[in-house]
């Protein structure tokens, strides 16, 4: 601790040197924090999907859609005990901005499968007995200030894009698992059949069997079943459709540290010109401390600290920055990142990862100061 | 025996394919509480020999015993706790740390002891007071003139109680009062606290203050 002062004033020494340095960190580390919190995040969201709850959707893409037929023999599957089906909507809510996951689902199987989902009992049998009623997440109803009994218009560029959908909201969803998110919007699938003229079919099944331990055959037993139709499936538990649904957007994992890494050496970099230039600067006090008794692994030990401490603080600010401004604004990334969070976990990656950054920039000026001939640095500043 | 004993010391650079010698076979004692001074041409290796005394640099050849201790012998980390137990050593241009204030500098060779903080702040203080400047313990050097700066130099030279105290042209950069002063203070460190000082000088004032003047020129140290 004695020493932490010398550390101090060679921090402080170029204020605007070391405030931008810092500040460079900071932003550095608040964008691998976000970047890496992105990747938790799509990680819990695949962790949601039930092993005893599978999805059979087409076997092309997503895109494709099912006919509604195929529920009639699903339900016969040995080992299926109930089925239900989803559709996307794409419904806009004012603005493209305002986005939010929504779907029309079969309701009263649908909402059996979902124990995640705890609805009031009377808002529940509200929103079974009215066509036109929408189910919502308690972050959704609170993003826009909705109410219950209240009417909102949805306009949906896939499904009758010239008209305007109106939704009464008769239930609020509250989530078991935050992982599961609380801003998505359901509604009748009837609902959005008749507003099609019939030319809605389901997106995608969903079926619950009796033991996870039957998902492969299931899953054999219905694509085998469909393979020459002229809707052939692919049947896969919903954890891995989640998956599935996480890889459309690409490798994210895979950009997300590539963008992180690219970040770290471009800092790493920055920090070390910045030591160096400190570095070359103090070579002849350097040569004093020597003089007064300093020994080469002090000397050593206080530029890392140097090195460290403004990397630690620039640490501090851009992981704790991203923490407080995620949590505090509640961020979800439109709905697509549900329980969007800077975990302890990635926090501690993040400000060990600064404390790398530290000690690596500051490894070559630690290093010159300990090996500084002192009789010939005296006589060139003498 | 001689606090400070050279023996057969040389000190030969190669500079290129060249090999310059700056003296060779030097034999030298100084006495405990001796005031000598060291004057020479510039070049002649007066600073050098500093250096190797100081343990700051390596001899070609050639024994350096200061005390008990044999300086030649041993590895840069004795050499430094060596020199922060042992060394006082006050530079022509002061070399204070500029970010620090007076007392803060003068702090710094404590630091490498195991004195608590209170015990330190007594003894700066006191090494303040002997060079004048108690009052001016919170000022930066850009705050001093170039005679308050040598002075909070020879404070910490003096603070950790060195066995012998260096002084490399200390009045080299300084106007004729200020050099008096520091001078002064010197021959009082050396009458009054019996501090064993070896000073090189190009000032004949400088070396009318010593107990005794040796000359280094061309290789060879006469006295």
């Amino acid at each position: 601790m004695k020493y932490a002062r010398l550390v101090w004033v060679n921090m402080t020494r170029n204020k605007r040197r070391t405030v931008l340095t810092t500040l460079s960190v900071a932003a550095a580390l608040f964008l691998f924090v976000s970047l890496r919190s992105v990747n938790t995040t799509l990680a819990d969201a695949r962790e949601v999907g039930s092993e005893s709850r599978m999805v059979t959707r087409h076997a092309i893409s997503i895109v494709f859609y099912l006919p509604e037929s195929y529920y009639q023999w699903l339900v016969t599957v040995p080992g299926v005990r109930s089925v239900s089906w989803a559709d996307w909507f794409n419904g806009i809510y004012r603005d493209p901005r305002d986005f939010f996951p929504n779907f029309a689902v079969e309701a009263e199987s649908y909402l059996a499968m979902y124990p995640e989902m705890v609805i009031p009992e009377d808002q529940k049998r509200a929103f079974l007995d009215e066509r036109t009623a929408a189910l919502v997440g308690s972050g959704l109803m609170e993003r826009f200030g909705w109410t219950v009994g209240q009417t909102i218009q949805l306009r949906s560029p896939i499904w009758a894009p010239d008209r305007e959908w109106p939704f009464t909201i008769r239930a609020v969803y509250t989530p078991t698992n935050p992982s599961f998110g609380d801003a998505l919007f359901f509604f009748h699938y009837d609902y959005l059949y008749e507003g099609t003229s019939r030319r809605a079919q389901p997106g995608w099944y969903v079926l619950e069997i009796e033991d996870p331990a039957l998902a492969a055959a299931v899953a054999e037993t219905i694509d085998e079943h469909y393979r020459n139709s002229q809707a052939a499936t692919k049947t896969e538990t919903e954890r891995a459709f989640q998956t599935g649904i996480v890889t459309m957007y690409g490798n994210v994992g895979f950009l997300m540290n590539a963008i992180g890494l690219a970040v770290f050496f471009a800092i790493l970099l920055l920090a070390a010109n910045t030591m160096m230039m400190a570095g070359r600067e103090r070579t002849s006090e350097v040569a004093v401390l020597k003089t007064l008794g300093y020994s080469d692994r002090l000397l050593f030990a206080l530029v890392l600290a140097e090195a460290a401490s403004i990397t630690l603080i620039g640490g501090l600010l851009g992981v704790f920055g991203a923490k407080l401004a995620f949590e505090g604004t509640g961020f979800q990334g439109l709905g697509l990142l549900p329980n969007f969070q800077v975990k302890w976990a990635t926090a501690t990656a993040g400000m060990a990862i600064a404390l790398c950054l530290g000690l690596a920039s500051g490894i070559v000026p630690a290093w010159q100061a300990a090996r500084l001939p002192v009789a010939e640095t005296l006589r060139r500043v003498g | 025996m001689a606090l400070l004993e050279i023996r057969n010391l040389s000190k030969v650079y190669q500079r290129d394919s060249q090999m310059i010698t700056v003296f060779e076979g030097i034999d030298l004692d100084i006495e405990a509480g001796e005031f000598l001074v060291l004057m020479g041409p510039s070049g002649s290796g007066k600073t050098t020999l500093l250096n190797l005394v100081a343990g700051l640099d390596k001899p070609s050849a050639g024994t350096i015993s200061v005390g008990a201790a044999e300086v030649t012998e041993m590895s840069p980390r004795q050499l430094a706790a060596w020199r922060s137990r042992h060394v006082g050593f006050i530079f022509q241009l002061y070399n204070l740390l500029p970010v620090l204030t007076a007392y803060q500098n003068v702090e710094l060779p404590l630091l490498l002891t195991h004195l608590s903080k209170s015990e330190r702040r007594e003894h700066v203080m006191t090494a303040l007071e002997v060079v004048g400047l108690s009052d001016r313990a919170d000022h930066y050097p850009r705050q001093l003139s170039g005679g308050e700066e040598q002075r909070v130099a020879i404070a910490r030279a003096i603070v950790s109680d060195p066995t012998v105290i260096l002084a490399d042209e200390p009045t080299g950069d300084l106007d004729a009062k200020s050099a008096d002063e520091v001078l002064t203070l010197m021959q009082r460190l050396n009458g009054e606290f019996n501090k064993t000082i070896l000073l090189v000088t190009h000032d004949q004032r400088a070396a009318e203050r010593g107990h005794a003047v040796m000359h280094l020129d061309k290789g060879v140290l006469t006295g």
